[in-house]
């Protein structure tokens, strides 16, 4: 059951590739005859409701895959090395079909539709994302979710011979997610298969990754080679490091900062030298859609 | 002069080396730092510094700075172990390292908290923060002392004294950076062991005849 949420932008709000590919030679240019930033007419957003995609070039450029280096630069240098065809998902646990399905399988029937959604990474750094993708409750429906399931833990790739960075313990490997049941059926929950109408690039997790977009961006775990449905809260990367920094849930949430640094505000990428900084939504500017989840629960407690 | 345990490198290196150091004038050192911070903050104006500039040119500020507190901490031992000479470098080695924490500072909290009451905030609230500020405010009287009328006015003896706050501010620095990594990285690790191994080749019992 696609289309079960609209965005209210389409395709045509996405800044062209040409623009795109020329903003910073425009940006140089301009920085060179007017020394100042603050002149190059660069468009910022003025507040989280903004929802201009960000440039194609940052948002493949900018990453954080630690599988590929800790680096933001990182995963557009070494994330090349992976090797992406053939792949295959191993959906087990309490389903009716478990299996491992091909890429090919796991897309097959469903319908690939676009969502332009905000991204905030839980260092306060966001983006703006064109994603084509799926409702994972079309692909959960696909396989049969058995009556005493009540999450969803998802698995990113480890192959050590392609993923330099798995040589650091920086985490425990491999990255780990997970999603309580009625959040991974919910209709903002997307698979995602590519982005700006094109396949997902290696750095952003191709080939297939989740994306929850009110919650940290750690949460939209990248280049997926297993979904496992189970009756325990699993156990996830990030909290598993730090459970005091990072919560199951990782809903963005303004009023809880993290140990080490605020939260109440957020920075879009590609604002340049002189971006200002924005409130940061409760839910990412979500609320409407999702609140209704986390009825009655203290998301301080349960961050 | 603690000559007795100098290992060489190799006959007539390090004297080629100690004699080519004396033909380069120390104000060389300053252009280059001067011209290295401009030029960063040039990349990331125009974009070379990638889709997210200011904390990009935060943190090469930040580690340039401690660069140069790890080589300026490695004059002494440089000179006692192995005979290279950069003494008459390491004012401005340190002077630059603390013209760098000044500019790591202002791009912090001019570009990056943008705003005084937060900066406040994060200085009561954040560990990281209150630490890497309690090392630049240990370097603050260095970097006003670091001029021949100061060494003139408190003497050698007090001089020095206070100028072995750059000890503590250094451990600080590399604890800043250790605590404001996410996961288990390596590079402030190898930071702070620098710091560590180079402060104990001073601090190691004097039996040589080797001073502090």
């Amino acid at each position: 059951m696609a289309y079960r949420y609209r965005s209210d932008l389409t395709r045509d709000d996405v800044t062209p590739k040409d623009v795109y590919l020329n903003r910073r030679q425009i940006m140089a240019g301009a920085g060179a005859m007017m020394g100042a930033g603050l002149l190059t007419g660069e468009a910022r957003a003025q507040d989280a409701w903004d929802l201009t995609p960000t440039a194609y070039e940052d948002a493949t450029s900018y990453n954080n895959f630690y599988e590929f280096g800790t680096d933001k630069g990182d995963p557009a240098r070494n994330a090349r090395m992976m090797t992406t065809e053939p792949w295959s998902v191993v959906i087990d646990g309490m389903v009716d079909r478990p299996g491992t399905y091909s890429f090919e399988d796991v897309v097959a029937g469903m319908t690939i539709e676009e969502r332009i959604y905000r991204l905030r990474c839980v260092e306060r750094w966001s983006m703006v994302i064109p994603w084509n993708g799926f409702e994972l409750a079309d692909l959960l429906d696909r396989v049969g979710v058995q009556s005493g399931a009540r999450y969803v833990a998802f698995e990113t790739l480890a192959r050590p011979e392609e993923m330099p960075g798995l040589r650091v313990p920086i985490i425990e490997w491999p990255y780990r997610e997970g999603l309580r049941l009625d959040e991974a059926m919910h209709p903002l929950t997307i698979m995602a298969t590519g982005m700006y109408g094109e396949p997902l690039p290696n750095q952003n997790g191709a080939p297939i990754r989740l994306v929850v977009p009110w919650k940290y961006g750690y949460k939209s775990i990248k280049s997926i080679v297993r979904i496992t449905l189970t009756d325990e809260q699993p156990p996830t990367a990030w909290n598993t490091y730090s459970a005091r920094e990072y919560g199951f849930y990782s809903n963005v949430n303004p009023n809880r900062a993290h140990p080490r640094w605020s939260q109440e505000f957020e920075r879009r990428v590609g604002g340049g030298l002189f971006a200002r900084n924005i409130p940061t939504l409760m839910f990412n500017g979500y609320e409407e859609e999702v609140a209704a989840l986390y009825e009655g629960m203290d998301l301080i407690v349960n961050h | 002069m603690a000559g007795s345990d100098r290992m060489t490198a190799g006959p007539g290196l390090v004297p080629a080396v100690n004699g080519a150091l004396r033909r380069v004038p120390t104000w060389t050192l300053y252009v280059v730092g001067a011209a290295w911070a401009a030029w960063l903050f040039w990349l990331g104006l125009t974009g070379g510094l990638g889709a997210e500039p200011i904390n990009e040119l935060e943190r090469r500020y930040g580690e340039l700075a401690i660069n140069l507190i790890v080589a300026g901490l490695a004059v002494t031992p440089l000179r006692r172990h192995v005979g290279l000479n950069f003494m008459p470098f390491r004012r401005a080695i340190g002077v630059l390292s603390f013209f760098f924490v000044i500019a790591h500072l202002l791009v912090w909290a001019v570009l990056d908290v943008q705003t005084l009451a937060r900066v406040w905030a994060d200085l009561l609230e954040r560990p990281y923060i209150t630490i890497g500020m309690a090392g630049f405010l240990l370097l603050l009287p260095l970097g006003l002392t670091s001029n021949d009328w100061s060494v003139r006015r408190l003497g050698g003896a007090a001089w020095r004294r206070l100028h072995r706050l750059v000890y503590p501010a250094a451990v600080l620095g590399a604890l800043h950076y250790v605590w404001l990594a996410k996961g288990f990285q390596i590079e402030p690790l190898l930071y702070m062991a620098a710091i560590l191994g180079l402060l104990a080749l001073r601090f190691r019992p004097a039996t040589r005849g080797g001073r502090a």
